[in-house]
């Protein structure tokens, strides 16, 4: 990559700058007190013949924002997809290794993807709500998963969890589809958390989403960690070092013969990772000198 | 750039006036073949028209045909309109729920090595000829069991089958996949997703798909020869255990004869027939139109 010394020094000084503003928090608990939600050891996927994650291991924590973060291609999205069995939707995918979710693996081939994804639920990239109305984007999934009593009642409570409950309350029968796309995606986000999953896995929630809308959806994160666990996809290294409590960095290796995977690098919490990387190749994507 | 270069580029060269010249042609031929398509149409709809008007009224679709009519008698084919009213109506039935299912397993169920293998047998199934359907009816149910309305809306039922299965496979596959992740995310089984969330949006297409498959069995008649055309009943007759009339095995008998005025009513109930078809078709595009729409209007 060609840069000069100057910009590349500018650049990195901003960085750190907004990360350490934007990182003051409560320091976590020491890890082995934290209880683990998954526990994920040598996972690798494959589409076709194209491996997309090698040899991933680690853990994530309960009632805590966990950020994936990496350039394009690293398998960042593969991973999340992994942990609800979304991917089992793919013909030629292929994974191997283990998922533990409260100690069960849920990659084993006997395991009902359908009971993974109803405890791991999952909000899109792009907000999708059913062309259907905004009462019944929410009321949909309880009614299939027989969550029927109080119907009005989980509906309320999911779009308010969701900070939509006072913009939609007045039109609950109109369509989801003439809100607006950071309106569609709270209500995405309502609609998954309305079946009280366990966690909530995000592949970058807000990335089709103007400023004020990401900044909504992150300010839900805060609210709804303490019920939830989150693991968030995102881009933007900046969010990540608002939202998230633990980060983990994937990152693009090449083989020998051309070959690229996507590869944990290093996973520790967030403002570790933002201030004091232990690993250069972190380093060099944090302060922007990636490539 | 020099001026004389510019006025190079105006004046235009031999090789360039040549393709002018070979563009223009091509356009006329192609406006030529699509008038002559419109003209045919023209032709066929104004001479059916023309022939039959003399018997084109309300009698036609009221009374019954009179065998061995002496003199001017009032008498018109309500045995027919009734027949095919019964039997394309039936046919439709059976189709439809059939032809959608086979649709659902293709585009939401099948590993993709049988999803290619069966939109291959819906396809040489459209391509099948009608006689050779009949024939299949008549020895499977005919034979043994005689002619009645329902073996010729069960022949019907095979010729409309790949165009309902076809027309419903194509609005499946416009549904993102987007939406059925959506409904997956939330733990909802895949028939709960695909009837829930799939379905819904694909009413129009497969109404398009049906109607459409309506229009092209109206007028088949080699089947019904075989089917349903012996021993049927002059009056209105709506049972269908029994062998009826239909439109197009009415007109081709009456062709047959060798009266004028059965002439003449053979044409008249081609034209109905026509407009019927037309009609269906026009609306089978109106509501295309209106539930491609609908679709553009949720993806995003």
């Amino acid at each position: 990559m060609i840069q000069t010394r100057g910009e590349s020094a500018s650049m990195s000084s901003t960085i750190e700058h907004a990360v350490r503003v934007e990182t003051k928090r409560e320091p976590l608990p020491p890890r082995e007190r934290l209880q683990q939600v998954f526990d994920i050891q040598d996972l690798t996927a494959v589409y076709g013949s194209k491996p997309a994650l090698k040899n991933l291991s680690m853990e994530v924590y309960k009632n805590l924002v966990t950020a994936v973060i990496g350039p394009s291609g690293c398998g960042k999205s593969t991973f999340i997809r992994c942990l609800n069995r979304m991917n089992d939707l793919v013909p030629s995918f292929c994974q191997t290794g283990t998922i533990r979710y409260h100690g069960q693996d849920i990659a084993a081939k006997d395991v009902d993807p359908v009971a993974v994804r109803r405890t791991i639920g999952m909000v899109f990239q792009r907000p999708n709500p059913f062309p259907k109305s905004i009462h019944d984007n929410v009321a949909w999934g309880l009614k299939v998963l027989g969550m029927k009593d109080n119907l009005a009642e989980r509906v309320e409570r999911a779009l308010t969890q969701a900070a939509l409950w006072d913009e939609v309350k007045d039109r609950l029968k109109a369509s989801a589809l003439s809100l607006s796309g950071g309106q569609q995606q709270r209500l995405c986000i309502a609609r998954a958390i309305a079946v009280e999953p366990d966690v909530v896995l995000m592949d970058e929630p807000a990335s089709a989403l103007d400023p004020i809308a990401t900044q909504k959806i992150e300010q839900l994160l805060h609210e709804l960690k303490s019920e939830y666990s989150f693991v968030i996809v995102t881009h933007n290294m900046q969010q990540a070092a608002r939202v998230a409590d633990m980060t983990a960095f994937f990152s693009i290796s090449r083989g020998e013969e051309g070959e690229r995977w996507g590869e944990l690098i290093e996973y520790d919490e967030t403002e570790k990772i933002f201030t004091a990387p232990s690993d250069k190749r972190t380093e060099d994507y944090v302060t922007g000198r990636f490539g | 750039m020099s001026a004389a270069e510019l006025s190079a580029l105006q004046r235009p060269s031999d090789r360039l006036r040549r393709r002018q010249a070979v563009n223009r042609g091509m356009e006329l031929l192609a406006w030529l073949a699509a008038a002559a398509a419109v003209a045919i149409l023209g032709v066929v709809v104004s001479s059916v028209a023309k022939r039959g008007a003399s018997e084109l009224n309300l009698d036609l679709l009221t009374k019954a045909p009179v065998p061995f009519a002496i003199g001017s008698v009032k008498q018109g084919l309500v045995n027919a309109f009734t027949g095919s009213l019964v039997i394309v109506g039936l046919a439709t039935a059976m189709t439809l729920p059939v032809g959608i299912l086979v649709a659902i397993y293709v585009n939401e169920f099948a590993p993709r090595r049988i999803r290619n293998g069966l939109g291959l047998v819906i396809d040489v199934l459209a391509g099948i000829p009608a006689i050779v359907v009949g024939i299949f009816v008549f020895g499977l149910v005919v034979l043994g069991h005689g002619q009645s309305a329902l073996a010729g809306s069960f022949a019907l039922a095979v010729l409309m089958l790949p165009f309902v299965a076809r027309a419903t496979i194509e609005v499946l596959a416009l549904v993102p996949d987007s939406l059925r992740e959506a409904a997956l995310g939330l733990g909802a089984p895949r028939w709960r997703t695909t009837l829930g969330i799939v379905l819904p949006q694909t009413v129009g297409g497969i109404v398009t798909g049906g109607v459409l498959a309506v229009a092209r069995v109206a007028g088949e008649t080699a089947p019904l020869l075989f089917t349903s055309s012996v021993g049927v009943s002059n009056g209105a007759d709506w049972n269908p255990l029994h062998a009826l009339q239909t439109v197009p095995v009415a007109i081709f008998e009456l062709s047959e004869s060798d009266n004028t005025g059965d002439h003449a009513r053979a044409w008249a109930a081609a034209f109905v027939l026509l407009m019927f078809i037309l009609l269906t078709s026009l609306s089978a595009r109106w509501l295309a139109n209106r539930s491609r729409r609908k679709l553009a209007r949720g993806v995003r």
